[in-house]
């Protein structure tokens, strides 16, 4: 049965044992490379579960590891109550700011979470701008940059994007006709929602806050820049810095990331599990809009503004800090000056070339493989499919930093003999491979999620009428899953633009180091706060610009084939 | 149209990994060619740092070419230790010599003599070269404290002088420091004070120091970072952080408690340089009297280690050579630092950075104790609140303790260094230890709040 599934489909099998070897050789193996370390004793070298008994009887492990479970959910919680109005707002009215919305959706991850963290803090810290407007005001001071809230904070304004992406793309598909039977059968208002328009957008949301919880689970930048420790991630980065290869219990705390990851992405599969999401006609997709009341108007706006005033705060606070001269106890800088971007100009143009560069080859990349995956696990029967999956999900759970050890150490010996024999790890192309499969678990979820919408009926009918496996996938599923392959990319370039961890490990001269680096190496030194800054806002109008343009790109050619996703 | 689509994709999804995959098997380990037309330098430092040197240096030798690889110390030394097998890079540059003693104990690093002149055998009491000869000296640096005039000045609180005002109540929750374990300068300091005041002393000092912190930062640069914009009001922080800042024109200062130990700032040449005549010509240049003066520069503001030098030095420049009292109040023992490195980062981990929490709280309560006390007698408060300082001082473990070859012996153990004998007893491990203090801590603060709240309200 197993071997005649494989004999029935030798193309598919060839993807699927294709990809196996890319994620072997470019995830698993630097990975274990390191993670051995977990279960090796120290003294003696030899096998040993004793590393992952010292973690439980560890007070500071356990309470970072509640902790950074509290923090994830929390994240997901108030990531919900950003991103729900909004895809609501968006794909049920007539609605003047969703463009606004749309751009809402990406604007936060364009940003490098510490670069944002740094802005926040200028702005909410306990002395930042709000609180210093609070105490003078009513004589108070509220702690929102403290401790673990902080964390919550910047990590859902950051974050709440892969729940709006999603959510929306999952409203937008629904099949208007479900809707209109379910009006013509008497139902409507809330009731409608919740019976019919919420279940059929489960599979977005649960996507989106999957991964809102993972990404939160294992951030690192965050949690460092607001100098919170009590975390696992945190924790692993300290041990395996600070105390190396010498102190196992920096790689058991990876492996509990790991699982604690692939455990919600379990939950995950497991909560939409037994329910059919696809639905058969895909030609008049969303719901249907209508217009807003002037009451209504008014309060989307106000709910619009108060939510795009939080997630536009590190934006702001970065442009402040970038055409600031001094900002120290103050509401504002102190005065204003453009010589941080001269600076940027003259010095560094090469970081913008390469982020783009790095970004969109890893984009790429992403979702061909999120693709070719996700169709292999939901529509093949090979055996082992969901290997794929776990694989490659899992590598949201790995942090950076260990891949970036890894790469090291797996690939260093190996030189590229057209480059003066440098070595591969120290290759620019080791950091775009890095990058692809650090962000192929977004593109991933997208990618299956936009699947879990095409009902196989539609495949079905194309190979009735003669169609090949492989031009039934070229013709009609990749084209039905545009909106969420574009998603995809999207938030696979986005945020391979801002990582910072792995890069960090990669990058063997400065002129090969795409911005986060720059911003990194800039923000190390007084003076040159401003740069970073300037940086900073340079790396989300690059980033945006090219988000907006394979935007437009995507949608012109649909427009083309005449199936306008957006109607 | 639509066909192009198709083949695209599937040659993306073949071709591409294909070709990756194709790129890394074929090639093989292979010699690299050695050219003196570049120096590559693996260095913590930042822009500010070594781009007015690469400028300079470049300017004089135009045909060598200065590459900067920039990464935080620990990951610098990571990153040559990782890339030993083939090293690319010339030069390490950092400040912390216990990263360059890291890399000379593993035999990552070539013996090289400065030919430069004129350059003393000491900055304060500690010697600028390292001994062995595998790295040299090429500026000073001290701890201190700095502080961010506007929020004193809002706050009301008066400018510290010594590590020992910090303790005091008003600094309550107003003072950042960067941990040990990250910051090879910050273990200088917590070092200093242990050898100063002795092991019980000192650590006592740095828990009521820690008492008032508000924060305990990942990189030493959040301890300005936080100051400069006002995020917290002081902190211990390495001279050139305040100096720079303060250049920068952020609105803050700095001052030299009695107590501190100036080091050099190091540069080394690592094993196999590929270009090993132009690392051996940017140390020279690094030490002539051009170099050296380089230091001075605003965005800079490192202490020069020829003594020359401070000739050109603007007005309030401190002069180690000649102020003796700046890093010369106590004999730092390097041995003795070295032989308990870990333990003393370990320590301050377990008591200070990971329990900040919890001892900033019975701080608070035994600060409060105290303020209802004064002007008051009450003999059994007052032993209530001897008894609770006392529980806060508790250490885990001795000074005797700390340098038996048995404890160190567990920190520094490598997974890959194998037991020579199986009747070598086998240690404890690093986890299991710092359970036990971690509980030992926990408890005692958690007694000291109660037994300080409990004296507070027998004073109400």
């Amino acid at each position: 049965m197993a071997i005649s599934e494989f004999r029935k489909h030798p193309g598919q099998a060839a993807v699927m044992l294709f990809i196996f070897l890319f994620l072997l050789l470019f995830f698993v193996v630097p990975v274990v490379q390191v993670i051995f370390v977990a279960f090796m004793d120290a003294t003696t070298g030899k096998f040993t579960l004793l590393n992952f008994k010292d973690f439980f009887n560890t007070a500071l492990f356990r309470e970072s590891f509640w902790n950074s479970l509290y923090v994830g959910a929390m994240a997901v919680v108030i990531a919900s109550v950003f991103s729900m109005p909004l895809a609501y707002f968006t794909s049920r009215f007539e609605f003047r700011g969703t463009v606004i919305i749309q751009s809402l959706g990406i604007i936060p991850l364009i940003m490098p979470p510490f670069v944002g963290a740094v802005a926040m803090l200028m702005l909410f810290g306990r002395n930042g701008s709000v609180n210093l407007l609070l105490e003078k005001w009513f004589g108070i001071n509220i702690p929102f940059m403290e401790g673990l809230n902080g964390v919550i904070f910047v990590q859902s304004v950051h974050y709440f994007p892969f729940i709006l992406i999603n959510l929306s793309a999952a409203l937008q598909n629904i099949d208007r006709s479900m809707e209109e039977s379910a009006q013509n059968l008497g139902c409507s208002g809330m009731r409608l929602f919740r019976r019919i328009v919420l279940p059929l957008a489960m599979p977005g949301y649960v996507a989106g806050a999957s991964l809102v919880f993972l990404k939160v689970f294992d951030d690192l930048g965050t949690p460092l820049l607001l100098n919170v420790n009590n975390m696992l991630a945190p924790q692993a980065y300290l041990r395996i810095a600070s105390i190396g290869i010498k102190d196992p219990m920096g790689y058991v705390i990876s492996v509990f990331l790991v699982v604690v990851a692939l455990g919600s992405m379990w939950l995950a599969m497991l909560a939409l599990k037994g329910k059919e999401y696809a639905t058969v006609q895909k030609g008049g997709g969303g719901l249907v809009k209508r217009r807003m009341r002037p009451w209504e108007k008014f309060f989307a706006w106000i709910i619009v503004l108060i939510i795009m005033s939080l997630v536009l705060a590190p934006h702001f606070g970065l442009t402040l800090l970038s055409f600031g001269t001094i900002w120290s106890f103050s509401l504002l800088p102190d005065a204003f000056t453009t010589n941080h971007f001269a600076s940027i100009f003259a010095e560094t143009p090469e970081y913008m070339t390469n982020t783009v560069l790095y970004s969109f080859l890893a984009g790429v990349i992403d979702v061909v493989l999120g693709t070719a995956i996700a169709y292999i696990v939901i529509r093949t029967k090979l055996i082992g499919r969901q290997w794929l999956d776990y694989i490659a999900m899992s590598a949201v759970a790995i942090p950076g930093l260990v891949i970036g050890i890894g790469y090291l150490r797996t690939f260093f010996g190996y030189h590229v003999p057209w480059l003066e024999n440098q070595p591969f790890a120290t290759w620019w192309v080791a950091i775009v491979i890095a990058l692809s499969i650090r962000r192929l678990p977004y593109a991933l979820r997208a990618c299956t999620a936009a699947l879990q919408q095409v009902s196989v009926s539609l495949e079905e009918s194309a190979e009735n009428l003669g169609a090949g496996k492989f031009s039934t996938v070229r013709k009609i599923v990749v084209p039905l899953m545009v909106g969420g392959i574009l998603a995809g990319f999207i938030t696979s370039f986005a945020t391979a633009a801002v990582e910072l961890g792995m890069t960090l490990m990669l990058v063997s001269r400065n002129s090969d180091g795409p911005l986060s680096y720059g911003i990194y190496v800039y923000m190390q030194s007084a003076a040159g706060r401003g740069s970073g800054a300037a940086l900073g806002i340079v790396a989300v109008l690059v980033v945006g610009l090219c988000t907006l343009i394979s935007h437009v790109v995507v949608e012109r050619r649909q427009r083309k084939l005449g199936m306008g996703q957006t109607n | 149209m639509r066909k192009m689509k198709g083949v695209f994709l599937f040659s993306t999804i073949f071709v591409l990994p294909l070709f990756l995959l194709v790129a890394t098997l074929v090639a093989v380990p292979q010699q690299t060619f050695a050219l003196e037309d570049k120096v590559v330098i693996v260095t913590s430092y930042p822009k500010d740092l070594t781009g007015p040197f690469k400028k300079a240096f470049e300017k004089k030798y135009p045909a060598i070419k200065v590459e900067i690889l920039q990464k935080k110390t620990s990951a610098g030394v990571k990153y040559i230790q990782e890339t030993s097998k083939g090293n690319m890079s010339d030069l390490m540059w950092a400040s912390a010599p216990d990263a360059f003693e890291v890399l000379k104990g593993d035999g990552l690093l070539t013996k090289y003599t400065p030919k430069a002149k004129g350059i003393p055998e000491k900055i304060g009491s500690y010697p600028i070269n390292d001994p062995d000869g595998y790295y040299v000296g090429f500026a000073g640096s001290g701890y201190g404290i700095m502080w961010n005039n506007r929020y004193l000045k809002a706050k009301k609180i008066p400018v510290p002088r010594e590590w020992g005002d910090l303790k005091k109540a008003v600094y309550h929750n107003h003072v950042g420091m960067s941990a040990p374990s990250r910051s090879g300068t910050t273990h200088l300091t917590v070092e200093t004070v242990l050898q100063g005041e002795g092991w019980d002393k000192g650590w006592a000092t740095w828990k009521e120091i820690a008492g008032n912190f508000k924060m305990v930062t990942e990189r030493s640069f959040g301890v300005p970072e936080g100051v400069n914009s006002g995020d917290f009001g002081l902190g211990v922080v390495i001279d050139f952080f305040g100096f720079s800042s303060k250049a920068t024109g952020f609105p803050v200062d700095f001052v030299y408690p009695t107590v501190t130990t100036l080091v050099p700032a190091n540069i080394a040449i690592i094993k196999n340089p590929p270009h090993p005549k132009a690392a051996a010509a940017f140390i020279e240049y690094l030490l002539s009297i051009e170099g050296q003066e380089l230091l001075l520069d605003p965005g800079i503001r490192r202490l020069p280690v020829n003594p020359k030098t401070y000739a050109k030095a603007p007005k309030d420049f401190p002069n180690p050579f000649k102020d003796k009292s700046i890093g010369a109040a106590v004999k730092f023992n390097v041995v003795l630092s070295k032989n308990r490195y870990n333990i003393v980062n370990s320590l301050f981990d377990v008591m200070i950075t990971y329990r900040r929490g919890d001892l900033v709280k019975a701080t608070g309560a035994i600060q409060k104790a105290e303020a209802a006390l004064a002007g008051k007698s009450n003999t059994k408060a007052e032993a209530l609140i001897k008894e609770a300082r006392a529980l806060i001082a508790a250490m885990a473990i001795s000074e005797a303790e700390a340098v038996d070859a048995k404890f160190p012996g567990v920190f520094t153990s490598d997974v890959f260094k194998k037991r020579k004998k199986a009747s070598v007893k086998v240690p404890p491990r690093q986890a299991e230890i710092e359970e036990k203090w971690d509980s030992f801590t926990k408890k005692n603060y958690a007694e000291a709040k109660a037994k300080a709240e409990k004296a507070l309200s027998m004073l109400k």
